[in-house]
């Protein structure tokens, strides 16, 4: 009883991994499409929400607790990329002529 | 009782799923930055938190919940900031934004460009009038 409850919990991970395919397709899409620079720094921010959940589902699915750490190093590196990308948007040149 | 916390961490997670469903198909349809941030940020990071609830379902040891809690806390406190930075830059780089209702609240107080950086070097007027329209 155990022991198959462990083997539903995994499956569903796994199946829930690849469900979240799609959104990664339609992030990545917006990311290719812009328009504007602003555009693909957002498709970033949301890719990595996106990584952290499936760092938390492929936990789930294979048992391993280290791809939470994964998980968490993530949010963290998204972090920071966001910051250091809008500082430098907001740094870069004044309107040409 | 372990079959009751089986369905809710199912239940989390699907939940979880269906938020950044959400998020990601409000990110691909949106028609501006900030309508495109307001999904990425709010349904983004709620649902990436009900993913790592729900996957906690299946940890053992209180050490991997604890790590599990202290992402959720961090996803929770990080998103406003990444989200009101990249929002200012968004509005200051003078991106495309859809008509206010009311008059641009913001228009004394952050100076914004004519058109995005990238779009500086052509001639680019009907460019930036049709990503406003799109």
């Amino acid at each position: 009883m155990i022991a198959s409850l462990d083997l539903l919990l995994s499956q569903v991970a796994a199946g829930l991994l690849v469900v979240l395919l799609v959104p990664l397709a339609m992030t990545l899409l917006r990311m290719l499409r812009g328009p504007t620079y602003a555009d693909r720094f957002v498709a970033l921010d949301m890719l990595t929400g996106l990584a952290v959940a499936m760092g938390a589902l492929t936990m789930a699915a294979t048992g391993r607790r280290e791809f939470l750490d994964v998980a968490l190093g993530l949010a963290i590196f998204g972090f920071v990329g966001a910051c250091a990308l809008a500082a430098f948007l907001e740094r870069k040149g004044g309107d040409k002529p | 009782m372990t079959l009751v916390i089986a369905i809710v961490g199912i239940v989390l997670k699907l939940a979880g799923v269906v938020f950044l469903f959400a998020a990601a198909l409000g990110v691909l349809r949106f028609k501006d930055v900030l309508q495109r941030m307001h999904a990425a940020t709010k349904a983004g990071t709620i649902g990436a938190g009900l993913v790592i609830l729900g996957s906690l379902a299946s940890a053992s040891d209180v050490e991997t919940i604890i790590i599990g809690l202290l992402a959720i806390v961090f996803l929770l406190f990080t998103a406003p900031v990444a989200g009101h930075l990249l929002g200012r830059a968004a509005y200051v780089t003078g991106a495309p934004l859809q008509s206010f209702a009311s008059e641009d609240p913001l228009v004394s107080i952050l100076q914004q460009r004519k058109r995005p950086p990238e779009w500086q070097d052509q001639a680019v007027d009907a460019v930036v009038e049709s990503a406003g329209r799109s």
